[in-house]
């Protein structure tokens, strides 16, 4: 589990890359990611390379949600596969996140 | 501390008393393992100084015996050895030993290896004291938990269900409680994270949905309440997936909210399963003004059953790391050779074969549910205890226009007046079921001017929910007036239940005489008829007037 985290001065977003199992393993690494970067308008969740995500990650998702400024708060959760995808639909996450 | 120090050298034990007591601690000295092992029970030294080489028994032997005896207690055993090589040093460790010390002896390493292993008992100790006092809490909270959660009504005969002891530090819960009428209601919930995080947010949960279920509010509410609870308290991340169902037995409807929880499943009669899947955000995440709740409507039959479980089945993995998920559950339910067959032993069959060698975890949900008849004892008609203090007259108007009709749901109110007079407490599911078919006629076919002959076919059924949920939504004019006359008069209780309704109202007589050949609909006027001594339509049917009566002898 590696989280890296990307910002590219060309665009106002930040990029956090999630890379093998998103689960608790991830919790302080993701953290670290989100709380690192300032002045971010934009967040990408890059899940191209996460092939499971469990229920506490969906938890830091909403953590992240919440320190991006929780119903305001603009976020785009790219590169999901099929299983990634199935668990954040069946949860509805939708509502709060834009998944691409 | 007291130490016990074997050598079958005596001037070597000599000259080791002699240093560890000038180190200040008291001193017991043995010659050959035997006498270490039984002074080592009768004495309790904190720390074991032990020879290798000793006649009798020798040290490796002894601190096997001493370790088994000293159980989960650390008893640091160092052996005192002149030897070099690294099979015996080995040996002694492999036999029980912590450490060594080297001989001839220096007093300064004595000294350091006695404080550290002091530091190492005292470091023990207290994670063991830690551990016990955590346990104990643990079954504390256990037990606690199984007094608020556990209170309900999974033992029905109809309800089967597996559910691990310690389900509620898996996070997983499941609630069942009767409705004040013949209905049931059904929480199955899966909080995030394990252990006690996981299991705070099931108390207030419980409670909101025992509490708000005996109080007659229906499903919707009693989610958006216990959200809005959760909401409050748990910490954001933490949140909770779930499912509640309410089983109208009497009408045979199944209404159903899921949220974040796999597939519900209903078994059909002909053996094919309807999927029911998510529509909601889970609960907590959300604020109440935000969060929608979204429910299906289903006409079922007798026998027919659903089916609630939280992930710890889907996500079971076989050796190649490929989820079982619905794929495997279908699997199962096609295999059935009849409807009424028990499933949750063949769940957990298949699936224990299907994880292989990593063994089945203990985390699986599964509800199992069967529509079938309301008990005949619901319906009786006068209370079975005297009244002892008998209320005096009263009334009560409800009157809910439009927008009132959309938000508001009277029937927890109404209840609540019922139950202050002692006669009608005693029926109180019976009173409530009357207003709650009466209500819902008025609202439906009164101001909504539904036809209940859309229900006749299960599809028509969905439909029907469908569109009285369009049609309040745009609702813009219309009433329900509801009122409660209580009267005691000359010996006599009475109890006048009145519901009028904006709608232009109906030929009463004619759909009276039909009801009782639909199998869709017109039950809920039976049922009605069966618990009120007098059922009356007045003028053009858009008022009704039943009435409950009871003469105490």
């Amino acid at each position: 589990m590696t989280i890296s985290v990307d910002k590219n001065d060309a665009t106002p977003a930040v990029t956090i890359k999630v890379r093998g199992r998103f689960d608790f393993s991830a919790h302080q690494e993701f953290r670290q990611a989100y709380e690192s970067a300032q002045d971010v308008e934009e967040w990408v969740v890059d899940m191209t390379e996460a092939n499971y995500l469990d229920s506490s990650a969906l938890g830091m998702l909403l953590l992240l949600r919440d320190h991006a400024g929780g119903d305001s708060a603009s976020i785009r959760i790219i590169g999901c596969n099929k299983d990634v995808k199935k668990i954040l639909t069946i949860s509805n996450f939708g509502q709060l996140f834009k998944i691409e | 501390m007291k130490i016990l120090i074997a050598d079958d050298s005596h001037t070597d034990g000599m000259i080791l008393a002699a240093i560890v007591r000038k180190e200040g601690h008291e001193v017991i000295v043995t010659f050959d393992g035997d006498q270490a092992v039984a002074k080592f029970v009768s004495e309790q030294p904190e720390i074991v100084l032990l020879d290798a080489m000793m006649p009798i028994k020798d040290g490796f032997q002894a601190a096997t015996e001493i370790k088994a005896i000293a159980g989960e207690n650390l008893v640091p055993i160092i052996f005192l050895t002149s030897l070099k090589d690294t099979d015996s040093l080995v040996k002694c460790l492999e036999s029980g030993g912590d450490d060594f010390l080297s001989k001839p002896y220096n007093q300064v390493i004595i000294r350091a290896k006695l404080n550290a292993f002091a530091r190492m008992r005292s470091m023990h100790m207290a994670m063991a004291n830690h551990n016990r006092q955590l346990l104990l809490e643990q079954q504390t909270a256990k037990r606690v938990f199984e007094n608020v959660v556990h209170s309900g009504c999974l033992d029905l005969p109809y309800i089967n269900y597996e559910l691990s002891p310690l389900a509620v530090f898996n996070g997983d819960t499941l609630l069942a409680q009767r409705r004040p009428d013949s209905g049931l209601h059904i929480f199955m919930g899966d909080f995030t994270g394990h252990g006690l995080p996981a299991a705070i947010g099931a108390m207030p949960l419980a409670d909101t949905f025992y509490g708000m279920t005996a109080k007659g509010f229906g499903i919707e509410e009693i989610v958006v309440e216990i959200n809005r609870k959760l909401n409050e308290i748990l910490p954001m991340g933490v949140f909770c997936c779930g499912a509640c169902a309410h089983l109208d037995l009497a009408n045979k409807r199944l209404r159903l909210w899921i949220a974040g929880l796999p597939d519900a499943y209903l078994l059909h009669l002909d053996g094919s399963v309807e999927r029911f899947s998510s529509k909601s955000l889970p609960l907590g995440i959300l604020s109440s003004e935000r969060y929608q709740v979204q429910v299906f409507d289903v006409q079922m039959q007798n026998d027919e059953r659903l089916f609630l479980w939280s992930d710890g089945i889907h996500e079971s993995r076989n050796d190649s790391g490929k989820m079982f998920g619905d794929q495997g559950l279908l699997s199962i339910f096609s295999d059935l050779e009849d409807i009424h067959q028990p499933i949750i032993p063949l769940i957990r069959n298949r699936l224990t074969q299907y994880v292989g060698t990593q063994g089945l975890e203990d985390d699986l949900s599964i509800c199992d549910i069967r529509m079938h008849d309301p008990e005949p004892l619901l319906i009786e008609r006068s209370p079975s205890k005297m009244p002892t203090r008998v209320a005096g007259n009263w009334q009560l108007e409800y009157s809910l226009g439009a927008s009132a009709l959309k938000s508001i749901n009277p029937l927890p109110l109404l209840l609540q007046a019922i139950n202050e007079a002692e006669w009608l407490k005693q029926m109180s599911g019976q009173i409530y079921t009357v207003i709650a078919e009466l209500f819902s006629n008025a609202l439906e076919h009164g101001v909504l001017g539904l036809s209940s002959s859309l229900k006749a076919t299960p599809e028509g059924f969905a439909d029907y929910y469908q569109q009285r949920q369009q049609k309040l939504d745009a609702l813009s004019m219309g009433f329900v007036n509801l009122r409660l006359r209580h009267e005691a008069e000359h010996g006599r209780l009475s109890l006048i239940i009145e519901i009028e309704d904006s709608g232009s109202g109906f030929d009463w007589c004619q759909v009276e005489n039909r009801a009782a050949g639909n199998a869709y609909s017109g039950r809920g006027t039976n049922l009605v008829r069966a618990i009120v001594d007098k059922l009356e339509y007045v003028g053009a049917g858009n008022k009704v007037v039943a009435t409950m009566t009871y003469l105490p002898v």
